[in-house]
């Protein structure tokens, strides 16, 4: 497409207008971030985005109401983990049990590697448990590779707790129910 | 041989080398937080020694102001990997630097950046030539940059030496040219005499305004800042003449583009501005009227009288390049050969005909 400029006056071609109106522009920006303390900078670490409500970002674990492991070691997560940075030892048949009762298993150790985790929440979508959260960490930092490697005790500290159903709560209770006669349910 | 005049002649150089060192990594933080500012930013405010933040109010609000930001900025140039590339022309890219650092250095010689202190003169070399010698030594600069371009063996810098020879030798002919008037008017070369004449007249930019603009326009050109900053324009070239400069040989190019900087503004102060003068508190006389404690006093107004008035074009060196975008090269060669060199000629002409009518 041709555009039809017109020719430029004697006084637009001598480039004053111009200087002095690119000096005002200047002027005016320069005193309003200075003074007026309008920047549009956002200085990272003292302030921060706020994260919208589905944001994925790192998994951790998470507690029960009652402050137990809702995690039964079930490995789900770990078969499904794309880039393979969950790591699971389950307690095997002569391990500890569970810190809740009727619970079968908690696991033994359970490791994700942040620096193999893609944050794609395959983890939380599979989990049967809803012991596995994406939450809203999205810079995480560290010295070393080790470091990066969280493991059981560090996701449960980072993951909070996640109240619930508590299915394994209400299947003792129905046990319990069962041990009288007539039953109730 | 003089031992007196050498040993304050090596002390003078030594400060105002240190001096123009200091100024430059301050150019290039004023630089960067002008930049900011007018462009809605905050600018560097994170560098600190440890210790500042510990300073209450004025250590915070100097990391704020990145205050310590050059001595970051010089750290890392002195630690970074000086990288010569394999099918460069060693000589000339190892020459190429110095070549374009000195004579920025040299032309801060003849300015003379103060009236005297003691029985010293502030100005490193009093040269009847001054003006003269500047313009011999300011057409040396252009070699660096031609020479960079020509030993990096690579396609941008050699487009950038290519520009900066073309741009730089054509605006030194109208940068001449337009202080001629200035000769005319005071009938010396000296750059004493004309702060001199300066301090009794009036300053010369209004009694030359024209050759006052064409000197400023033409010093934007020749220290290639934008709008004129063809030789190493980033969006074009990568980094023009400097592309394959690493390290300490790249600071030595920045310090040579900020150092001519400083001394053009130098110059300007010098020939239009009156220089270490002002009209007024008596400030026109040399500190040499004086007697004891007043003449040191006066000499030191002197030199922060300079320093402020070249503070002031260094800011507007600074402000110019964060509003216009870069001239086209043939608007470039346009507005230097086909506007300035016909105006400063008839500058000069008009100047001698009203001094000829007028005597």
């Amino acid at each position: 497409m041709i555009v039809n400029r017109k020719p430029l006056t004697f006084w637009e071609k001598l480039y004053l207008p111009a200087i002095v109106g690119g000096f005002k522009v200047t002027i005016r920006h320069a005193l309003r971030s200075l003074f007026g303390g309008k920047t549009v900078t956002m200085e990272y670490p003292e302030q921060k985005w706020a994260v919208p409500p589905d944001y994925r970002g790192a998994p951790y674990l998470v507690k029960d109401q009652d402050g137990n492991t809702k995690c039964v070691s079930c490995q789900l997560c770990e078969f499904v983990c794309p880039p393979k940075a969950i790591k699971i030892i389950p307690p095997g048949p002569a391990g500890q049990s569970a810190d809740r009762s009727n619970a079968e298993k908690m696991p033994q150790e359970f490791e994700i590697n942040m620096l193999r985790c893609i944050f794609c929440g395959l983890c939380q979508e599979v989990c049967p448990e809803e012991a596995i959260f994406l939450q809203k960490d999205y810079s995480l930092t560290g010295l070393s590779r080790e470091e990066m490697i969280y493991d059981k005790e560090k996701l449960l500290a980072l993951g909070g707790v996640h109240g619930g159903i508590q299915k394994w709560k209400q299947k003792l209770e129905e046990a319990k129910e069962q041990e009288t006669f007539p039953v109730k349910v | 041989m003089d031992w007196n005049f050498i040993i304050f002649s090596v002390v003078k150089i030594a400060i105002v080398i240190g001096v123009v060192q200091g100024m430059v990594a301050y150019a290039v933080l004023a630089e960067r937080k002008i930049s900011a500012w007018i462009q809605d930013r905050v600018g560097p405010n994170r560098a600190a020694p440890p210790f500042v933040k510990a300073i209450p109010g004025l250590g915070p609000f100097m990391i704020r102001l990145g205050l310590f930001q050059p001595l970051a900025d010089g750290l890392k140039f002195m630690l970074k990997e000086d990288f010569t590339p394999a099918g460069v022309r060693k000589v000339y890219f190892w020459l190429a630097p110095a070549i374009a650092v000195i004579p920025s250095m040299l032309v801060i010689a003849v300015i003379p950046f103060g009236s005297q202190l003691g029985h010293q003169q502030m100005v490193i070399a009093n040269l009847n030539v001054g003006i003269l010698y500047t313009f011999g030594i300011v057409s040396l600069g252009v070699y660096g940059i031609v020479l960079a371009g020509y030993a990096a063996n690579s396609k941008y810098p050699f487009l950038g030496g290519i520009r900066s020879s073309a741009q730089m030798i054509s605006y030194e002919i109208s940068m001449g040219m337009s202080v001629i008037p200035v000769f005319l008017i005071v009938g010396n070369l000296n750059l004493n005499q004309i702060i001199g004449w300066q301090a009794q007249h009036g300053w010369l930019v209004l009694y030359s305004p024209l050759s006052f603009i064409i000197f400023l326009v033409a010093a934007f050109a020749e220290t290639n800042r934008l709008p004129f900053d063809l030789p190493e324009a980033e969006t074009e070239l990568v980094g023009g003449y400097h592309t394959e400069y690493s390290s300490m040989k790249f600071a030595l190019f920045f310090l040579g583009e900020y150092s001519n900087m400083i001394a053009s503004a130098g110059i300007m102060v010098t020939l239009f501005f009156g220089g270490w003068t002002l009209p007024f508190w008596g400030l026109g006389q040399s500190a040499g009227a004086f007697e004891g404690n007043t003449a040191l006093l006066i000499g030191i107004a002197h030199i922060l009288i300079f320093v402020v008035k070249m503070l002031l074009f260094m800011v507007l060196f600074i402000w110019v390049r964060w509003m216009f975008p870069r001239f086209r090269y043939d608007q470039l060669m346009d507005l230097g050969w086909r506007k300035f060199v016909p105006l400063a000629l008839v500058n000069i002409l008009v100047t001698a005909v009203v001094l000829w009518m007028m005597s």
